[in-house]
């Protein structure tokens, strides 16, 4: 069993009117079924109103299935007495960095998790120490989160959820409100975690450039899952990823106009490299 | 730029002021004001200076900061002035046209006025010198017995210690709001009152529907990080008084009696 | 017709500890018609400058001229300018406020004082003019989705007819495909009726595939201000200030690096394709 394994999850949710009478049901999640390997860094893509959010909300036990099940380190996301041992094992970062900073100072919000789960101040400092210096911003620790840049606050968002010792982390779009520079940080950050630390990484995003180095990515559509594969199964299928409303990265996009336009070049170029052995040069 | 403001302005520096315990300044500053009103001589008066000037020296803030809070009160000063030296009975110094001066009356406002400074730079004295922060844990501590008759005072100290953090990012939303209204042509400076009061539903609207977003965002933010009210929680920086702290409450002690003595029972 | 920026400069909280130069002495013309990029990364001034171009905030030096009358005259209408200069800002959350679609974006032609009718006309060829379709007209904009805000947010400005559109950031937080929609009905918006342009972005894969100017500002001075080509010749300037060029501009270094004869001045994939197959002899 994986980190993460979901059953035909199915999340619906009812749209009331004004009058609070019901309009109608809708099905954000459908039929998902998945399962996640301990230490893998899995990458979601998805158009907006795809699902992903949905979905993510889940492992952390922030909604709950209508139908199906999802186990988290083999607990069962609904049994209500598991739920604080499911919300520290997986961790969850937000879109917006100044909606989920709780602290007036960095080294406070990072120790907001540890407080909540009665660790002892001792540890905590510890805690804290070491998972500020994982996101590079130990020397920041005494900052007000008002002056940081917007990939810096993500990057101590990130360190207030390692400072929780989990075993996986769900970034649910960190880099979406963030400039070039921001979204390099926070996904170095993240990338870090993953390779040293050994987490087990979920990251949902817009960027395809983020996820190339993924063990493996899902494609999100109309609540289910519409591919599955590893980045360069999913790349090679240009035409079916702008059918969802996706992209792929300029690389493998020239590679595929190449190729339409008769060159011999295999499809899912990744990288420049590639790129350049598939031309023979 | 709004970001930039720091409600209750603390003025950094090291000094042993600084690093007493909140709740010893919190609870200072409270005897403070009661022994303001405690007191009704000159004595006393001096002696509340005097005790004044020597916090003030040692907490080592400027004293152009401690005169910045005076700023915010001076009509309110002028008033109580005014209304004491004129409308106090008594034995008459001076009449102007029908308004008469006596001198329980400058005794009074004289006595007001020192009063009123005095208390805001008192309580300046403890904000300058506490990170808001630190206030909101002292509160909590010290209202801790509270919670025996069902008050929630950890939900109390967190919800006053989230609003300092947002208020600055709010304050720069509404700028942000007011721009992209005004580049629609909105305006919010002339007409009447309800013209006025009309023009601010481009704004509110906008930064209510933001705030609740914002509110919203943040309630499962801490739920993910399991959070679950006060109960079962540690703290990172829990208070604890320190020898410094002891001799600060007999000084407060002492302080207090000396004034009794003085401005009440010596009179 | 045009804008011109005469030695511009911007200081911050002047005279205090916290005293910042957002603008040091820019020089600019902007002419009737063109599609401007103007990026640089956050913290740069590009945000500062364009809010100098309608007049929310004035220079504290230089002089900036619409159409040949100074903007900070005392007698010149800043409220025509800000119609004049359509400025629609990066989150359209900031904007959006009345009961439906249709009555948000008859907000700013409202404010112009003009008639019902005129007012509604106006909107109703906004709303076009983004291409959102009517079934989405009577409801709250706070039910659509990010992009279909987006264009909202867009019609609401256009409905003043603007001179000019200042977009910034449209496309922050859209996936892929609304990305490209926002973007391309903004160039055949500029098509269609010939409105100058300036698009703030961060993305150099979009600036070089619709602008024919590029301004680039760093540390609150206009570092690059040229056709695209020329500017991403600078790329390792660009780099050095936590910018870069299109990946494509890259791709083909690498290819000319391993000796294929290509142009290393190319910033889009079309031209990038056209090269490679002419360098291959195909």
């Amino acid at each position: 069993m994986g980190i993460i394994e979901t059953k035909d999850l199915v999340f619906e949710y009812i749209r009331r009117d004004e009058e609070g009478n019901v309009e109608g049901i809708t099905r954000a999640v459908d039929e998902v079924t998945l399962d996640i390997k301990k230490g893998d860094f899995i990458a979601v893509l998805g158009h907006n109103g795809s699902g992903k959010s949905t979905l993510a909300k889940h492992i952390n036990a922030i909604l709950y299935p209508t139908e199906g099940t999802v186990w988290v380190d083999g607990m069962d996301t609904s049994d209500e007495e598991k739920l604080w041992d499911i919300r520290q094992e997986a961790g969850m970062v937000f879109q917006n960095p100044d909606n989920q900073i709780i602290g007036q100072v960095v080294e406070e919000d990072v120790g907001f998790g540890p407080e909540n789960l009665g660790v002892p101040t001792k540890e905590i400092w510890e805690r804290v120490e070491e998972s500020l210096k994982a996101v590079g911003m130990y020397e920041f620790r005494k900052y007000s989160p008002n002056k940081l840049s917007g990939g810096q606050k993500q990057r101590v968002s990130i360190a207030g959820v390692i400072a929780m010792h989990p075993k996986c982390i769900v970034l649910d779009e960190p880099t979406a409100m963030l400039d070039p520079n921001g979204r390099k940080e926070v996904i170095r950050a993240v990338r870090a975690l993953n390779d040293v630390e050994g987490i087990t990484v979920i990251l949902i995003t817009h960027y395809m450039e983020e996820i190339i180095h993924a063990d493996k990515v899902f494609v999100m559509d109309k609540g289910s899952i519409a591919m599955e594969g590893t980045p360069r199964e999913i790349f090679s299928q240009v035409e079916r990823l702008k059918e969802l409303r996706l992209d792929v990265p300029q690389v493998t996009l020239l590679a595929h106009e190449l190729k339409k336009a008769g060159l011999d070049i295999a499809d899912g170029i990744l990288t420049v490299q590639e790129l350049i052995s598939a031309l023979k040069l | 730029m709004l970001r930039d403001i720091t409600l209750g302005q603390y003025y950094q520096t090291d000094s042993v002021i600084h690093r007493l315990d909140p709740r010893v300044k919190l609870v200072t500053t409270l005897c403070y004001i009661i022994s303001l009103f405690i007191v009704d001589n000159w004595i006393g008066y001096v002696i509340a200076g005097l005790f004044l000037l020597a916090v003030i020296k040692l907490s080592k803030v400027p004293f152009k900061f401690m005169i910045r809070g005076m700023k915010a009160i001076v009509f309110l000063l002028l008033i109580a002035v005014v209304f004491n030296l004129f409308l106090t009975p008594g034995e008459p110094l001076v009449t102007l046209w029908k308004l008469t001066i006596t001198r329980e009356g400058i005794r009074l406002a004289s006595f007001m006025a020192v009063r009123l400074v005095f208390l805001i730079m008192g309580s300046s004295v403890m904000t300058l010198t506490t990170t808001p922060n630190n206030l909101t844990d002292a509160i909590e501590k010290l209202l801790g017995p509270l919670k025996v008759i069902k008050v929630p005072v950890h939900e109390i100290a967190m919800m006053m210690s989230i609003a300092l953090r947002f208020i600055p990012i709010l304050l720069e939303e509404t700028d942000k709001i007011m721009k992209a209204q005004i580049a629609r042509g909105a305006d919010f400076e002339s007409g009447n009152l309800i013209k006025k009061a009309k023009s601010l539903v481009p704004l509110l609207v906008p930064l209510f529907i933001s705030a609740f977003r914002r509110a919203n965002d943040l309630a499962m933010a801490m739920e993910a990080r399991c959070y679950r009210g006060g109960e079962h929680r540690t703290k990172m920086k829990p208070l604890a008084y320190r020898k410094r702290d002891a001799i600060a409450y007999i000084i407060v002690v002492c302080y207090l009696a000396v004034c009794i003595v003085c401005g009440k029972i010596l009179w | 017709m045009s804008i011109i920026l005469d030695h511009v400069s911007h200081i911050y909280e002047a005279g205090t500890a916290m005293e910042f130069a957002a603008l040091k002495d820019i020089n600019l013309v902007i002419p009737d018609g063109q599609f401007i990029g103007l990026i640089g990364h956050t913290g740069s001034g590009k945000s500062t400058l364009v809010q100098h171009l309608n007049g929310l905030l004035a220079p504290t030096g230089g002089n900036i001229y619409y159409n040949g009358a100074d903007i900070h005259d005392s007698d010149f209408n800043k409220k025509e300018l800000r119609s004049k200069v359509g400025l629609v800002f990066q989150y359209p959350e900031h904007q959006l406020f009345e009961i439906d679609v249709f009555t948000d974006v008859c907000f700013g032609p409202k404010n112009l004082g003009l008639s019902k009718k005129e007012t509604e006309l106006r909107a109703y060829a906004a709303l076009k003019q983004v291409g959102l379709e009517d079934e989405y007209f009577y409801q709250s904009p706070f039910d659509l989705s990010g992009g279909q805000k987006r264009r909202v947010a867009i019609a609401g400005v256009l409905a003043m007819k603007p001179e000019v559109l200042i977009l910034d950031e449209p496309t922050a937080g859209l996936d892929p495909k609304g990305r490209d929609e926002i973007l391309d009905q903004v160039a055949k918006l500029r098509e269609e009726t010939g409105i100058t342009v300036i698009l703030v972005s961060h993305s150099m894969e979009d600036v070089a595939k619709y602008v024919d100017r590029i301004i680039v500002m760093n540390k609150g001075q206009i570092m690059y201000d040229d056709e695209p080509k020329a500017v991403f010749r600078h790329y390792k300037e660009l780099e050095s200030v936590g910018l870069a060029a299109p990946s494509v501009t890259y791709i083909m270094q690498a290819l000319k690096k391993k000796g294929l004869p290509v142009d290393t001045d190319i910033t889009t994939i079309k031209e990038a394709k056209t090269a490679i197959l002419k360098a291959l002899g195909r």
